[in-house]
């Protein structure tokens, strides 16, 4: 099966048990597995191919520019994964399926965990390692998810909240490191970077990249001193603890150290920093899983110390250690999930994980007690078992390994770590199982049904197999050890065996499983010792921290957010102001390479009459009516400008939009006060003055020198004035500019205009709901509404003109491609068309005579140009290229038909939308339902209605 | 006179005019200020294709035209400009029928600004 499939089966089966939620919860099991089993088996048929010591790859394109794809490979180290992955998640779900409760929502876990399965698949099979870093997030993301699937539970949530802060914090860091590795290397394909040991070791990036990559490792990993999350994370539902936290999510860090083994490994760095972390986390780990009285936190604080041994392991450095670490997490997984399964069982069945409240469990559950016991003492390193095996494996190679120059430190540590690994799984063995009965369960316990026992049985089964014929694993590991040391050493001749004989590693076994019973029975005088030693909890120390970051940053933010807009924009301007400043002051100016350009009269008349409608506007901006009038000529001035330095188009747009700003303004300001009083102090004025005055210097001074000078490097606009009638069949580049070279742009900014005057919609919507709607009723109009509400001369004059402003709409659209015009103007003269009706004739009379609400033209623009946009996919063209031709209907001129022209139809649709939109949006906030809806245009009202000049506290009806 | 001075103190005056009424302490005179500080940045973002009189970017039989790139990208500004106006009058008006002053600031932030 393709590795894509394999990879997207989860994901797409993700959605299944989702929906089928109410189908109940044997079908929502059963799609899951089935799911999980099509994947399944899909990896398996491509065991052959691996076997036969071959990578698997496929792979697809995504962003060349930036080194990205979606480059998959299989070989023995992925498939091996993908096999952990995928098998036990099979066990793990129909182990699930009878763990959950009826109040559970089935739907939802086998979600999650469908996903979560797919980011790990998604993980071992990567090639590329920035593909590899979206699944590793993914796999943060998924777990968080999973470990607080009981919401209802604070520890679950905590627990989360933790895991995903850890994890994530390690994601970040190790995208960091993935990306140095891959400038190193020159490619982020895995193939390439495990080509370039040489060159990644030689480099001086090599020890920030190892850094920032074993940050990742090791949070993900649960490795010291990174460790504390996992035990927390055990609030998860026992499927979710068995299944991330110690056969995948904890291994997805192990992984890609032992993917990266042979470009990363071997140097000193290599040795101390990872050695040692594992060595502390496995012996430390052990310890604390010792003293643990809650079943699963002593599993995870286990799992902990286990995943600190194969560290440890990957960290020698040698292929040897290599080998015993692919072995152990083997060994590890089979063991480890079938316990966790067990105290899933004995917490289903006796309402406690308490081991203090246990014991005697023997007689009651005797399937259980010989599961748990067979993989505990694997776990022990007891013979016969494959815990043994690996574990003494492990055992030879620190027998070997020198450490700070010590040759009894790794050694030494090793058996302690053992020691207190044999210990606490024979705590584990005899205070829950052992002993007498007691009679004080929270409930009564027995052996669950098959549906429980059956998946950790399995594993059992594995562990007795492997433990006595290890010649059964011995070649699969070595394919798996083989691919994973690539070229960089040589796979060990060394046969699995149980019997070595007397070598240095069998007496250390002996030393730790003889220690682990002492240690057993000097229990309740150590777990004294152990109680009375204070020890920093880490769980405070975490929360302690994130506390302290929080009111860092609450420091920090509050008095620069404290709700006072002025300050925020006088804080920006001033940063702008300073950094251009800095800028300024640093670089240099080159001289000036353009002759400046004479102004006659009648320009230096022009700027007049904006500097003095900009200026009064300062000065008068209390008077808002008259500040309205102001704008209003600064923007004429701008229009007239932008016509005068050659931009036909944008002062057609500028002074159309003008238009409907100005009614939009003026709107708006039939609600609010008419003046501005005054408020701010003397100081406060010349304060603002100042950083007024300094913004518009700097604006000034950065205008005039560019002006002066040419630009640095040739515009890239050379290459839309030569192809625009060759490539877009228009004459006018501006608009050819628009609806074709960079139409995406376009189409992006007419999406945004329509999003804007749904929020303005959805605002008025908000506004009319709410309490706001009594006191607009109750508003009283502060000046006398005028007597004739839709006068007839103004009538008469919007309706005859309509037409006209309709052709001229269409004239400017149809030649927008070849003279100053198209879709944006066009429908801002529509737009005002519209209005008119609207302002004379009143919003009733145009209501009722819409044909199509705004929201829709809005969309159908959106729609026509994105359809056209895709319309050259069916001709195997990027989206939007356009194309035209010439075409001549006797007796009309020669003319031409572009998909531009299409395109150009979809903004004038959006832009006409958007705009109407919005001001019928402002209006409608002026209107009630009471109001009597005049079907007649001239409505004349003699009364006056709404003013009473006697009483302006008594509230009136108001016309619009 | 040059051109150039006047378009680049026009721009400048804008800006200064702008900023000072965005800093003033009512919605409505700061919806003039950004009004004014949208048209400083268009011409200004239009003056970046340097200012040339009479050669507007209509292919025809001439050889010069003026920079259409800044044109274009303009042209939409604008367009874009007037509907996020509308939504920050849109949200005055609420924040006015709502809270029955138009002043900008939290009040409890009023104090220390």
């Amino acid at each position: 099966m393709s590795l894509f499939l394999i990879v997207a089966l989860p994901f797409l089966g993700a959605f299944l048990p989702g929906i089928m939620n109410n189908a109940g919860r044997q079908t929502c099991a059963g799609v899951t597995f089935t799911v999980t089993l099509a994947a399944f088996v899909g990896l398996l048929s491509n065991l052959p191919t691996v076997l036969a010591g071959e990578v698997v790859t496929t792979g697809i394109n995504w962003m060349p520019s930036l080194g990205m794809n979606v480059n998959l490979m299989l070989d023995g180290l992925g498939f091996f994964f993908a096999l952990l992955i995928l098998g036990i998640g099979l066990l793990i779900i129909t182990y699930a399926r009878f763990y959950l409760s009826r109040d559970d929502n089935m739907g939802e876990f086998f979600t999650y965990l469908l996903l979560f399965q797919g980011a790990m698949v998604g993980i071992v099979l990567s090639d590329n390692i920035l593909l590899l870093l979206v699944f590793w997030e993914l796999t943060s993301l998924s777990s968080f998810l999973l470990i607080g699937y009981w919401k209802h539970l604070p520890e679950g949530r905590q627990g989360a909240r933790m895991a995903l802060t850890v994890t994530g914090m390690g994601g970040l860091a190790l995208i960091g490191g993935m990306l140095l590795l891959g400038n190193i290397a020159g490619s982020y394909d895995l193939s390439v970077i495990l080509q370039k040991g040489e060159i990644i070791q030689a480099s001086p990036l090599y020890v920030p990249a190892l850094l920032l990559i074993l940050l990742g490792c090791f949070t993900k990993s649960a490795q010291f001193p990174f460790h504390f999350w996992l035990p927390h994370a055990m609030a998860a539902p026992t499927p979710v603890s068995a299944y991330l936290h110690s056969a995948t999510m904890v291994k997805a860090g192990i992984f890609l150290m032992a993917r990266l083994w042979p470009v990363l490994s071997g140097t000193p760095e290599w040795v101390i920093i990872v050695t040692s972390a594992g060595l502390i986390t496995m012996v430390l780990g052990a310890v604390i899983a010792l003293f643990k009285h809650d079943l699963k936190a002593l599993l995870a604080f286990s799992t902990v110390s286990h995943l600190g041994l194969i560290t440890m392991l990957l960290g020698t450095g040698t292929a040897f250690g290599a080998m015993a670490a692919v072995f152990h997490i083997l060994n590890h997984a089979t063991f480890k999930a079938a316990l966790f399964m067990s105290a899933g069982i004995i917490d289903h069945e006796t309402n406690t994980r308490d081991i203090r409240r246990l014991g005697g469990l023997r007689h009651l559950m005797p399937v259980t007690f010989a599961i748990a016991t067979i993989a505990a003492l694997s776990m022990a390193g007891i013979p016969l078992l494959n815990g043994f095996l690996s574990k003494e494996m492990m055992l030879e190679e620190a027998h070997h390994t020198i450490l700070f120059g010590s040759l009894w430190l790794v050694p030494g540590l090793a058996v302690l770590g053992s020691l207190f690994s044999a210990a606490y799984c024979f705590r584990l063995i005899s205070h829950t199982f052992l002993g007498p009965k007691r009679d004080d369960y929270p409930a009564a316990p027995h052996d669950p049904g098959f549906g429980m026992w059956g998946p950790p049985a399995l594993l059992v089964v594995l562990v007795v197999m492997i433990g006595c014929a290890p010649f059964l694993a011995e070649p699969f590991v070595k394919i798996v050890t083989a691919s994973l040391l690539g070229e960089a050493a040589e796979v060990p001749e060394a046969h699995f065996k149980i019997w070595h004989g007397l070598v240095p590693a069998l007496f250390m076994s002996i030393a730790a499983v003889v220690g682990g019973l002492i240690a057993l029975f000097l229990f309740k005088p150590l777990l004294r010792l152990w109680d009375a030693t204070p020890r920093p909890e880490a769980k405070t120390i975490f929360e302690g921290l994130i506390e302290a970051i929080v009111s860092l940053t609450r420091a920090i933010m509050h008095p620069l957010h404290n709700g006072s807009f002025s300050r925020y924009a006088a804080i920006a301007a001033v940063t702008m102001v300073a950094m251009g400043y800095h800028a300024w002051m640093t670089g240099t100016v080159g001289p000036a390479t353009r002759a400046p350009q004479s102004a006659g009269p009648v320009e230096i008349a022009g700027w007049g009459m904006l500097v003095t409608a900009t200026v009064g506007l300062v000065f008068l901006h209390r008077n808002r009516l008259l500040s309205l009038i102001l704008i209003g000529i600064v923007g004429l001035m701008v229009s007239v400008g932008f016509v005068f330095f050659s931009a036909p188009d944008l002062a057609m747009t500028q002074i159309t939009v003008e238009v409907v700003t100005i009614i939009l303004l003026l709107l708006a300001l039939n609600f609010l006060p008419n003046r501005t009083p005054i408020e701010s102090s003397v100081l406060r004025r010349v304060r603002d003055g100042g950083i007024a005055v300094a913004s518009g210097l700097a604006t000034f001074g950065m205008a005039y020198h560019f002006l002066l000078r040419d630009a640095v490097a040739t515009p890239i606009s050379e290459f839309h004035l030569a192809n625009s009638y060759k490539g877009g069949g228009g004459n006018n580049v501006v608009n050819v500019i628009l609806v074709d070279f960079r139409g995406f742009d376009t189409f992006g900014e007419i999406i945004v205009l329509g999003i804007a005057a749904l929020l303005i919609f959805a605002l008025t919507e908000a506004l009319l709901d709410g309490p706001v709607r009594a006191r607009l009723l109750n508003r009283t109009p502060d000046q006398p509404r005028a007597g004739d509400m839709h006068p007839m001369m103004m009538v008469v004059l919007t309706r005859v003109l309509m037409p006209v402003v309709m052709l001229v709409g269409f004239y400017v659209f149809m030649r927008g491609h070849n003279e100053p015009g198209g879709g944006f103007i066009a429908g801002l003269i529509v737009s005002i068309g519209v209005v008119m009706q609207y302002m004379a004739s009143g919003f009733s009379w145009a209501t009722t005579r819409l044909r199509y609400p705004y929201h829709g033209v809005i969309g159908a623009g959106v729609l026509i140009a994105g359809l056209t946009g895709i319309g050259s996919w069916f001709v195997g063209k990027p989206f939007l290229t356009s194309d035209f031709a010439y075409v001549r209907i006797p007796p009309f001129e020669k003319f031409e038909l572009a998909t531009a022209a299409l395109f150009d139809l979809g903004v004038f649709l959006a832009v006409v939308g958007a705009v109407m939109l919005s001001l019928e949006s402002f209006s409608r906030l002026a209107r009630r339902t009471d109001m009597q809806d005049s079907e007649h245009p001239m409505d004349i009202d003699p009364s006056r209605k709404g003013y009473d000049p006697a009483d302006p506290g008594n509230p009136k009806r108001e016309g619009v | 006179m040059e051109l150039e001075l006047l378009v680049a103190s026009a721009i400048g005056i804008l800006t200064a005019a702008g900023m000072y009424l965005v800093l003033r302490l009512r919605t409505f005179p700061v919806i003039m200020g950004v009004s004014l500080l949208t048209y400083a940045v268009n011409v200004f973002l239009f003056a970046s294709g340097r200012l040339t009189i009479a050669a507007p970017p209509i292919l025809s039989d001439t050889v010069q035209y003026t920079d259409p790139l800044p044109q274009a990208l303009v042209l939409t500004a604008i367009v874009i400009s007037f509907g996020m106006t509308a939504v920050i009058v849109m949200i005055a008006l609420g924040a006015y029928l709502g809270g029955s002053n138009d002043k900008v600031n939290d009040p409890d932030a009023e104090e220390q600004s």
